[in-house]
């Protein structure tokens, strides 16, 4: 959504904050399951960068690899690290509660249902993209959308650094909406806005370091894009046969409907007799 | 054919003599005659009654995979909803089954005001009818713990809390519905236990009771004309119709199949109702440190939420929670003698003068503006709102008696009206 839009509408609909979970709005991402590639390169991030700390204690890894049709021998050697681990067992990792309270402040959180719990996907997907360093906290990185997070930014390599200056120079805006331009370089006018008029004004409030991280940036929006597709797919596996299933059922209802009707019209009759 | 189908007509005569098999399949389905004027709104008691089937059964076989325990519970409806074959299905008939079955029983409800089917002499139907409501709201909130996510924890939290708002015995009565000093794996365990052994069976003898007592006194019908006024020579009403086959198969089987079809439609792609039938928040196990943002229940108890939040004040020394609990429970409570309220001489609502029409359409409006304020954070707009609703709630009984006394009816019509 229009970020503008949307803090207009906060203004006006108090109960929507609360409706998206409060805080910066969230970027909007179509997953799509019927794109394998893209669930495993999902699943293959999440097993080297987010199992160390967060299970999926729900889900097998036989299942996984069954739906996102990755072979077994492939899941076992690549993406399972214990070798007394089997096919069959749920994706657990060795992280113990307590240490991982004394760490981070907080343990870690399963994350199975995470994509259910936020209400879909765009929750992790704006999340993964908007750390950026502030050495106010004791592991230096914040995050726009989870305010003063326990989490370090793990995907720091790939991404590179992000930093959120105090003023930015923004585009100005003309009293019509549109974009002020000078009127003999045609070159865009701009302005400097600080602070929290940034976000009001809908403005993304971070910049990317030049030449750190492995990744260009839209290698990485990518990466957690596939990511954020894997969640969605583990936090309901049965999503896949549920929506194919459904379509079966209900042809099979409408064709059915038909009958149901011509029949009871031959007994309706008797209704005015 | 000639002999199978005299060794059934014996059989039958043999069972006959012992158990009144078909003197009961005659008097309840072949041989009770319906009024031929039965519209769309008569459908809700047959579907109620194929979602209570739908309930029993996808129920039995969840049980079969779900462990009651504090902390077994979340994890083994993830493993029916991964693991057991199909166990989504069932997990998603029965949470969507839930949903329609207030979805339901609310029309069936408002047929009963729309045409009078409560007055005199289907007074019992009506209380047994508001029993089965009463039951089922029981057995949603019962159920609705077991999956023992976080909106089930404080929902349930919140609710049984309410006992302690009763003076005296409030506190300890709050540890006895719960059996522990907190919501416990010992309150999932009881409460496991209500849901599917007593009041299914509570549920299972109330319907019985419902049905035994409109076969009775026979069915209402949108005009509120009695059919047994007019009979043919054979005695039987000029103005009825055989429920079986019918009604069975001339009305409710392609009702069913029509039904069956918005009801498979948000099962399979939309289970969770965009977070009113199955909560963001429970996919998150219970957390006792971890209030959910927005403590909501279940969609069909919102209406009665609201009023227990409209309560903002406290009265001769009681606390407002106190008369919130009041006032919820009245708003239930009320429903039990609108028989004796409603004094017009004329069943339905065709007939009923401007009085009942207009406190009919309020009492609609204000319990779809009090379902919806009970989704929502409450401000103080909001909260004057639900008062209003409130207020608008009970005015439609309390002024029962006198707007449908005084108001002008139009004259009802000797024998039923068929389009």
């Amino acid at each position: 959504m229009n970020r503008r839009l949307f803090a207009l509408l906060l203004v006006i609909f108090p109960g929507i904050a609360f409706a998206a979970g409060g805080g910066y709005p969230l970027d909007h991402m179509t997953p799509n399951l019927d794109d394998k590639a893209s669930l495993q390169r999902g699943a293959q991030t999440y097993m080297n960068y987010c199992l160390g700390c967060h299970s999926l204690q729900y889900q097998r890894y036989k299942r996984t690899a069954d739906d996102l049709e990755i072979p077994e021998g492939l899941m076992l050697e690549h993406m399972v690290f214990d070798p007394n681990t089997k096919i069959g067992d749920l994706i657990e990792n060795n992280m113990s509660k307590e240490n991982a309270k004394f760490w981070f402040g907080a343990a870690p959180p399963d994350l199975t249902l995470h994509s259910n719990l936020k209400g879909g996907p765009d929750w992790l997907y704006t999340y993964l993209r908007t750390f950026y360093e502030d050495d106010s906290r004791p592991l230096g990185v914040n995050n726009l959308v989870f305010e003063n997070v326990g989490m370090p930014h793990v995907l720091a390599g790939l991404q590179g650094r992000q930093v959120r200056p105090e003023c930015m120079q923004v585009p100005r805006i003309a009293s019509n909406g549109g974009v002020v331009r000078d009127p003999i370089t045609i070159e865009i006018v701009t302005e400097e806005m600080c602070g929290t008029d940034l976000l009001d004004a809908g403005h993304y409030p971070l910049v990317k370091v030049e030449g750190t991280g492995s990744m260009s940036s839209d290698e990485y929006d990518t990466l957690v894009y596939d990511l954020a597709n894997f969640m969605y797919y583990v936090g309901e596996p049965a999503r896949m046969d549920r929506t194919r299933i459904g379509v079966y059922v209900l042809l099979f209802l409408a064709f059915f409907y038909v009958f149901a009707l011509l029949l009871g019209r031959e007994y309706e009759k008797e209704f005015h007799k | 054919m000639a002999s199978i189908e005299q060794s059934f007509k014996e059989i039958m005569e043999w069972v006959d003599d012992r158990l009144p098999v078909t003197e009961t399949y005659e008097k309840h389905m072949s041989k009770y005659w319906a009024p031929k004027n039965f519209n769309i709104w008569y459908i809700f008691g047959v579907l109620a009654f194929v979602v209570l089937v739908n309930q029993l059964l996808t129920g039995i076989w969840l049980t079969m995979s779900y462990v009651p325990t504090g902390e077994g519970a979340f994890a083994s409806v993830e493993y029916i909803m991964r693991d057991v074959e199909y166990g989504w299905m069932l997990r998603y008939m029965h949470s969507t089954g839930a949903s329609a079955f207030f979805v339901v029983v609310y029309l069936h409800m408002f047929r009963g005001l729309l045409y009078g089917s409560y007055q005199k002499p289907r007074e019992l139907i009506w209380v047994f009818g508001m029993l089965i409501y009463l039951a089922l709201m029981a057995e949603g909130f019962f159920g609705y713990l077991l999956p023992w996510g976080n909106m089930s924890y404080w929902g349930a939290q919140v609710i049984v809390s309410l006992a302690g708002a009763i003076p005296v015995v409030g506190d300890d009565l709050m540890v006895w519905v719960r059996g522990d000093f907190n919501m416990s794996g010992v309150t999932l365990n009881r409460f496991f236990a209500l849901h599917v052994v007593l009041v299914p069976i509570v549920l299972l003898v109330l319907v019985v009771l419902h049905i035994l007592a409109l076969h009775e006194v026979g069915s209402n019908n949108p005009d509120g004309v009695d059919i047994k006024k007019h009979l043919d020579e054979n005695g039987r009403p000029l103005d009825g119709i055989q429920f079986h086959p019918y009604y069975t198969i001339g009305h409710d089987l392609p009702a069913i199949v029509l039904f069956l079809f918005i009801f498979c439609a948000v099962m399979f792609f939309y289970p969770d109702g965009g977070g009113y039938f199955i909560e963001h928040p429970n996919y998150e196990p219970a957390d006792p440190l971890k209030t959910p943002e927005l403590i909501a229940p279940v969609w069909y108890y919102t209406p009665f939420y609201s009023m227990l939040r409209a309560a903002t004040f406290p009265l001769l020394g009681m606390t407002a929670k106190f008369w919130g609990l009041v006032v919820m429970a009245g708003a239930i409570a009320i429903l039990f003698v609108v028989p004796w309220l409603d004094r017009s001489p004329v069943k339905s609502m065709r007939y009923k003068g401007w009085g009942s029409k207009i406190s009919l359409t309020l009492f609609i409006i204000s319990f779809f503006i009090l379902g919806y304020l009970g989704t929502v954070h409450p401000t103080p707009g909001r909260t004057l709102l639900a008062q209003i609703c409130t207020a608008i709630y009970f005015g439609f009984f309390l002024l029962m008696p006198w707007y449908t006394s005084v108001e002008k009816t139009k004259p009802v019509p000797d024998r039923v009206t068929i389009k």
